[in-house]
């Protein structure tokens, strides 16, 4: 065997290895996580509410604008790219169709989900890893807390809760740009076009992307906080834990939106 | 004679594969001040993250009042973890949190105290260290000092019997770090605690110790074991004396 394939060979074993182990690990936080979980339904007053309603804030009002733009913009190029391959075929009407399911079903809430992994996520991650490096985390453990309930249970909490609240007024923003295209670009009244979008959305297309957004919530906060206790402690590390908990977040989001899709369609829905 | 509060037999500790310490025994005998002293990274943090059950040796055995801790599961850890109290270098002060909020998550976690209950006790505590104006300060807004004198009266919220300080006067100046050393003073007879100190800083040693023991990072274990002043008169390898006098040699040095 040559010198560089046995180097790429080492590699790919290192690379596999590291993948089973972070495999390991996210299985193994999400079943600490589980069970902190469990004793916060069995006991609510434990829950440390005040933390819970900061990360709220944090990650839901604070993120308002950001959603609101980029979501508005994404529907404002959507309905352009659709607009002009259906002026083509003269239909134009569809373009509110195409926007109103692209963005409900999918894009409001991989938009959303995003900007909370760039926000949030990476946030969570350097958060608990400079308390690691401050010895916060070793405090915790020696004054007999739980770590995971003060510090993971109320960042999921807010993520659920907050980030399909989002990912509507994201889908809002969204359909409002593509109306702004069909409106000022293609000529269509406002009415019909109101009309078509509210004509062709389902309940269930709404469903679907609350859905999947609360999945995305849970895996962004969980990455993030798992990256975080991951962290070395020194400042690299933490830099480190960061970036690895928004490229992890991306990664695992885009596979859990593949494998939701293929779900909901073999539903029929 | 009472039974030791703490009790360390044959230990061998590292990280990953590296064995940092090996062989390390003694005890500590209750309402001593006991320290553990030696050149930086030598393991004297290592030890002490040991003994309170952060990480598990290698080998050896550690008894928190006569209780394993390298045995005990989860749950027993936790509740052997609240019988002491830790104070850590930088304070290790909740960022979020004032510093009376600090004081008082213990107590609203472990105890069934009401508010008015807890209020008084966290105005108490923070007497004790001479730090009840800064109460409602957040961490970040006072100073290196400060915060360790928090983190002190945090780690004595539970009226704990035993208290470990992870180099409490690192990083601050002689005036302070001798308030400091004033303070715990003050505090072993107040409380009666028993008091195990993790640090380097000589003028400590002399001021506060009852008995020390001294790691060395060639050998990888303790090399010595007894009062300070008796070590310094009689030290049992040359290195011992060399490091009890370095720093009067240096300060003789700076006043000549």
């Amino acid at each position: 065997m040559t010198g560089r394939r046995k180097r790429a060979l080492i590699h790919l074993a290192d690379a596999t290895l590291k993948f089973g182990k972070d495999c390991t690990d996210l299985l193994s936080f999400t079943g600490e996580l589980a069970d902190c979980l469990y004793h916060a339904v069995k006991n609510p007053k434990k829950i440390r509410w005040r933390e819970t309603l900061y990360y709220m804030d944090m990650c839901g009002s604070d993120a308002l604008p950001i959603v609101g733009a980029i979501c508005f913009l994404m529907g404002l190029i959507l309905g352009f790219q659709t607009a002009v391959q259906m002026a083509k075929y003269g239909g134009d009407i569809y373009t509110a169709d195409l926007v109103a399911y692209s963005i409900t079903k999918e894009l409001g809430a991989l938009m959303v989900a995003m900007i909370a992994t760039g926000r949030a996520g990476s946030a969570f991650a350097a958060e608990i890893g400079t308390m690691k490096v401050s010895e916060e985390i070793d405090a915790m453990a020696t004054m007999g807390f739980v770590p995971f309930r003060f510090l993971v249970v109320p960042k999921i909490i807010a993520m659920v809760t907050v980030i399909p609240i989002l990912t509507v007024f994201g889908d809002i923003a969204g359909i409002f740009g593509g109306f702004i295209v069909g409106t000022l670009k293609l000529g269509i009244p406002a009415i019909t076009y109101f009309n078509r979008t509210i004509e062709v959305l389902t309940a269930m297309a709404f469903v679907q992307g609350i859905v999947k957004s609360a999945v995305f919530a849970l895996i962004i906060g969980c990455v993030g906080c798992m990256r975080g206790f991951q962290s070395s402690c020194d400042a690299q590390g933490v830099g480190r834990s960061a970036t690895s908990a928004v490229v992890t977040s991306i990664f695992m989001v885009v596979i859990a939106d593949a494998v939701l899709t293929f779900l909901f369609t073999s539903l029929g829905y | 004679m009472e039974n030791p509060v703490v009790e360390v037999k044959n230990l061998e500790i590292g990280y990953d594969k590296t064995v940092v310490l090996k062989d390390i025994s003694f005890s500590v005998e209750p309402g001593e001040i006991f320290v553990i002293l030696g050149g930086s990274g030598c393991g004297k943090s290592t030890l002490l993250k040991h003994i309170i059950g952060l990480y598990n040796p290698f080998k050896g055995e550690i008894l928190i009042y006569g209780e394993s801790i390298v045995k005990a599961d989860e749950n027993e850890k936790r509740r052997m973890m609240k019988s002491f109290g830790v104070t850590y270098q930088g304070g290790a002060l909740f960022g979020s949190l004032t510093v009376g909020e600090n004081i008082s998550l213990v107590l609203e976690e472990h105890t069934n105290h009401s508010k008015d209950e807890i209020d008084k006790i966290v105005d108490e505590k923070l007497s004790l260290v001479d730090m009840d104006k800064f109460r409602n300060y957040m961490p970040s807004e006072i100073s290196g000092g400060m915060r360790k004198r928090a983190g002190i009266a945090r780690a004595m919220a539970l009226d704990p019997k035993l208290l470990f300080f992870d180099e409490p006067s690192a990083g601050l100046d002689p005036i302070t770090s001798a308030e400091l050393d004033r303070l715990i003073l003050d505090l072993s007879k107040k409380s009666g605690a028993t008091m195990v100190i993790v640090t380097h800083e000589l003028d400590s040693i002399f001021t506060v110790a009852d008995r020390v023991i001294m790691l060395d990072s060639n050998s990888k274990t303790m090399v010595a074991e007894g009062k300070p002043q008796t070590l310094l008169e009689n030290p049992p390898i040359p290195r011992v004396k060399e490091f009890l006098t370095r720093s009067g040699l240096k300060r003789k040095h700076y006043c000549d």
